[in-house]
């Protein structure tokens, strides 16, 4: 007979761990990767592939040779953070800088902290602003989508919905002359509008978040907070303003907003860990989402705005404790 | 239906030996009968090497407010006094008596007629449950009888009956509501004279229908007491939990279930109670389920005190070849043994046989801040914190973050997908902030 | 133009004039007198704050010294002879001669001595250990081997040995402050005085039980026999509850007492080899 063990209680072990809900996002990403394949194309395919590897090869060797530790990558979180660094890009960025975005992301925003864990920012957003800020023509090129286009080469390209609405009330014009330019919400909805890889089809986010949800790998307490900030907040100013502000189903339609409220706020290592602070934190992811896109220079907000959110995680840890079992209440 | 508030968590329940009557265990060549079998002052051994006990015979006797006297569980010649292995490998001192004939003292009443008549004084009573060496079987070993000093200024409203058994694999005390029913409930009568109240509510799982129905169909007869069926999860058998799920009342931090009028037993101590004013007969067994996927015949086991746990394993089966770790109670609060030959004790409500793969601990991995172990706790703690406070020594900090609060019911590890080792490194912050609690007293 | 930086440049100086003046205010009124020669006496200390000197930090140490104004029973382990030295001179004192000090681990329940009985799975954190059981080896007394006293270790003198599975102490950096023998929660950790020639002579074993369990669990365990006590020509080895115990003030490094352990539990460090030369113990000795 062996050694018997002797450790401490308890003596059992529930079935989570970190590789599942790492895999699990993965899974959940997939209904996102395939809408974003169907209508870039090849080159979306490849964008994807590019940041994935990348993520991996970098994770690896600064794993091994900065941190000097277990050089695993199965825990997948590389695998998650090249994901949506790709679904972040458009499909028509250079492929170098693809690579850049995804060394950057892994070694500033997370082997920079320690690795995973104890990041503060969400590493795939910090890779995108990096590429953002390095290279905003290509950040702001985006291919047409085209349904079933299986070419390399991208032909026509224009802005994003929320790009072109800025840019026309930029000139001055009305609300009501602009939306005839937009797309309808039923393209939005599936997808076929510009912009970055993941972001464009609402219906494919949801299916992962619903999934997101049932595998208990998030709760609803970031996403429908910050989906119901922005909407109160966008339906407040279309009230008050109708010919300058857009109704609010557009907003929560267009842009990241979708992507980022179910799998970039939510990320467990940069956001808050008790159910009141995840209210707060979506709330404020929100309101600064919408400021930035009504009021600020630029016509996405939401990677800053989660990014601005991530640093005040501790912050929000330390001030929404949860309410502990026989507390005295005062008075 | 009703059940505690916040956190829990859902284990596999495995309660393989659910359907299996109890059964005793012949009595064991040599004894050994630790003196501390509950928390306090170890009890102060009444008998020297060569004297001739009884079985129910008082060896050791009870040293201070909160102590509890030792009955010896056999009869026989005591070898030595001595100090004796426990299953931690840890000395204490110990009576060992090799048995011979099994008589009992004369005193006790060894039928198995029920009598359900009780016409003793609260003060008799209670001072039988002192006498009798009566402590809570539910784990805690905390000795009854004190429960029953009521504080100046405190008046008990219910007595609440814990028949949970929240833990995964045990069913001890499951066979004792269904085959000691009626003396249950002669036993709870007993304890709300003792008390003075005129109401007690039993707790029961709803994974137990059997034994809810049975006591059900009893209440008619025992006024004032209710059954009350709760859904299941753990930590539900924890005193505050449970207080919370009965009668939703929040039992004050640091503070005795007393604060908010409620007296919290387990039904193997209602069932002990009876015995020992009923019956004259002192604590000396009790009901141990000896469990395990590996095991052939997991069984209920009524045991006396003092006999070696390998004795036990034996009755169900033999220690299988791929054991991997003993556990002394259950899955989530038990301690695992390194010593399999050391006695069962008053506190031994299992002993878990578990497989060389179940064992071993998952490798941890770094925190990912995913919060889980907030929202399984139910006490409402950041478990995350509070270990890395004390891995850190921060000893202040742990403090006032309510360590202290912490009952290492094992929820968060349990959760944690990192599988991190919270509880340990809690239990040792729990050890050094309540040392600085105790010398800022003095 | 010209008015518009003008004023921007009058603004400035204004805020910074304004500023200068708060601050000296503020400077003057909670102003702490202070004794100048405690910044003077802190300049040699290490800065370690280690709590070695049995102060919480070298700051305290320093007002200490200058208070008292006398080095009597203060001593620096860090810093040494040198940084008591130069505060000696600096304040105008008596330097008192310290001998220099090193950590011991009393221990030698190896993997080979001590069998483990048990696989430990856990924190690795000896104080939970110690709460939990005995430990692997089954001697309640003895070295837990988790690492306790190597993370308490500012000076990073101190790593578990993966063969042996005690730890080791790096004579060359172990500052004697005292840091492991306060972690350890078996007590198995002694400063002792790092000796000639660093050879050093003790009971490597703090197992106080008799000597049947304590040989059942460990081949190298004091039994309490107290040979060692009737050979020691020095009376420096006294006998308390089946455990040796050589005082260090009083040895003188014969080593006597060391062949004659029936167990080995006696530990030499930095001898020759005794076979060789017998004669090298009168050398030692002188």
């Amino acid at each position: 007979m062996n050694l018997i063990t002797v450790s401490g209680s308890p003596h059992l072990h529930g079935d989570q761990s970190v590789k599942k809900i790492m895999w699990g996002v993965v899974i959940a990403m997939l209904p996102a990767f395939f809408v974003s394949v169907w209508y870039f194309g090849i080159p979306a395919l490849l964008t994807i592939l590019v940041a994935i590897v990348t993520c991996l090869v970098a994770e690896y060797l600064m794993k091994r040779y900065i941190l000097h530790e277990d050089a695993s990558l199965s825990d997948g979180s590389a695998v998650i953070t090249g994901m949506l660094l790709a679904f972040n890009v458009p499909s028509s960025l250079p492929w170098w800088q693809t690579m850049l975005g995804a060394i950057f992301a892994i070694g500033v925003a997370k082997i920079a902290f320690g690795g995973l864990g104890k990041n503060l920012f969400n590493p795939a957003l910090v890779g995108r602003v990096f590429l953002l800020v390095s290279f905003p023509v290509n950040m702001t090129n985006w291919p047409v989508p085209t349904p079933n286009h299986w070419v390399l080469v991208d032909a026509v390209s224009g802005p994003t919905a929320l790009g072109s609405l800025k840019e026309s009330l930029a000139k001055g014009e009305m609300i009501d002359k602009i939306s005839a330019t937009l797309p309808s919400y039923q393209n939005m909805f599936m997808g076929q509008i510009g912009g970055s890889l993941g972001e464009v089809s609402a219906i494919a986010i949801l299916l992962g978040g619903i999934y997101l949800l049932y595998r208990r790998i998030i709760t609803w307490h970031i996403p429908v907070s910050y989906l119901l900030t922005v909407f109160a907040f966008t339906g407040i100013m279309y009230l008050v303003d109708p010919t300058h502000y857009i109704d609010p189903v557009f907003h929560i339609l267009a842009g990241g907003l979708m992507l980022g409220a179910f799998f970039m706020a939510t990320d467990m290592v940069t956001s808050p860990m008790t159910y009141k602070g995840m209210l707060v934190f979506g709330f404020g992811c929100g309101v600064l989402t919408v400021l930035i896109r009504l009021w600020g220079v630029y016509p996405e907000g939401v990677s800053f705005a989660i990014l601005i959110m991530n640093a005040t995680v501790p912050l929000i840890n330390k001030g929404f404790k949860p309410k502990k079992f026989g507390e005295v209440r005062n008075g | 239906m009703k059940t505690f508030k916040i956190g829990g968590v859902h284990p596999n329940e495995n309660k393989a030996s659910a359907n299996q009557p109890i059964e005793v265990v012949p009595v064991s060549k040599i004894v050994f009968i630790p003196v501390s079998q509950h928390l306090g002052n170890p009890a102060k051994p009444q008998v020297e090497k060569g004297d001739i006990v009884k079985t129910g015979q008082l060896i050791a006797k009870g040293d201070g407010f909160i102590s509890a006297n030792v009955h010896s569980s056999v009869s026989g010649k005591v070898l030595k006094v001595e100090e004796v292995i426990d299953y931690c490998g840890i000395r204490r001192q110990s009576i060992v008596i090799e048995t011979t004939e099994d008589v009992w003292e004369e005193s006790i009443d060894k039928s198995a007629q029920i009598i359900t008549e009780c016409t003793l004084t609260s003060e008799a009573i209670i001072e039988k449950i002192n006498e009798n060496g009566i402590v809570g079987l539910g784990g805690a070993t905390f000795p009854s009888y004190v429960k029953y000093k009521i504080p100046e200024g405190k008046k008990p409203e219910f007595l609440i009956i814990n028949g949970v058994e929240c833990e995964p694999y045990l069913t001890a005390d499951h066979r004792l509501m269904l085959e000691k029913s009626r003396e249950i409930m002669v036993g709870i009568t007993i304890l709300m004279k003792g008390l003075k109240v005129n109401k007690a509510m039993i707790g029961i799982e709803n994974n137990k229908p059997d034994a809810i129905a049975k006591l059900s169909s009893l209440t008619s007869e025992f006024p004032g007491i209710t059954v009350h069926a709760l859904k299941v999860k753990y930590p539900q058998g924890a005193e505050k939990q449970l207080i919370k799920a009965l009668v939703n009342r929040e039992v004050p931090s640091g503070k005795l279930p007393m604060e908010v009028g409620c007296v919290v037993q387990n039904v193997g101590t209602a069932f002990a109670v009876y015995e020992a004013i009923q019956k004259n007969k002192p604590l000396f067994e009790r009901v141990v389920t000896v469990s395990g996927k590996l095991l052939s015949k997991p069984s209920n086991l009524l045991a006396r005190v003092g006999t070696p746990i390998t004795d036990l394993i034996e009755m169900a089966g033999g220690i299988p070849e791929d054991t991997g770790k003993i556990i002394i109670g259950g899955p989530m609060m038990g301690r695992a043994a390194s010593i399999i030959e050391a006695p069962i004790t008053k506190a031994t409500s299992g002993i878990l046989v578990m497989t060389t793969k179940e064992s071993k601990r998952i490798t941890p991995v770094s925190c990912i801040r995913c919060g889980k172990c907030i929202t399984v706790c139910p006490m409402g703690l950041e478990p995350y914190l509070l270990a890395k406070l004390s891995e850190a020594q921060m000893w202040e900090e742990a403090e006032d973050d309510r360590i202290m609060d912490c009952m290492e019911c094992g929820s968060c590890q349990f959760t944690c997908p990192s599988a991190r080792p919270l509880v340990d490194y809690m239990r040792v912050g729990k050890n050094k902030v309540g040392q600085i609690i105790r010398n800022r007293k003095n | 133009m010209n008015s518009t930086i003008l004023i921007a440049v009058l603004a400035i100086c204004g805020i910074g004039l304004a500023a200068a003046i708060i601050l000296y205010i503020v400077a003057q009124k909670f102003k702490v007198i202070e004794d100048p020669r405690i910044d003077e006496v802190v300049e040699f200390l290490p800065g370690a704050h280690c709590g070695g000197c049995g102060f919480p930090g070298c700051r305290a140490l320093a007002e200490t010294i200058v208070k008292r104004e006398s080095l009597e029973n203060l001593n620096c382990p860090v810093g040494g002879k040198e940084a008591m030295a130069n505060i000696a001179k600096v304040l105008g004192l008596e330097a008192n001669e310290v001998e220099p000090k090193i950590a011991v681990v009393r221990c030698a329940g190896s993997k080979s001595n001590a069998p483990h009985k048990s696989s430990y799975d856990g924190a690795s954190s000896c104080a939970f250990a110690q709460m939990l059981y005995v430990g692997e080896s089954g001697c309640p007394y003895g070295c837990l081997g988790l690492g306790d006293c190597v993370v308490s270790c500012q000076f990073d003198a101190m790593s578990i040995d993966d063969e042996t599975g005690l730890p080791i102490i790096d004579g060359d950096k172990c500052v004697s402050c005292g840091a492991c023998v306060k972690a350890c929660p078996r007590q198995i950790i002694e400063i002792r005085n790092k000796g000639k020639k660093d050879r050093r002579i003790y009971v490597s074993c703090v197992n106080m039980e008799k000597g049947g369990p304590a040989r059942k669990n460990c081949s190298v365990a004091c039994i309490g026999c107290g040979k060692c006590a009737k050979v020691c020509p020095f009376d420096a080895i006294t006998l308390e509850n089946n455990l040796a115990y050589i005082d260090f003030t009083k040895c003188k490094l014969c080593r006597k007492c060391v062949s004659e352990c029936p167990t080995n539990a006696i530990n030499e460090l930095n001898f020759p080899p005794a076979k060789d030369k017998p004669n090298e113990v009168v050398a030692v000795e002188a």
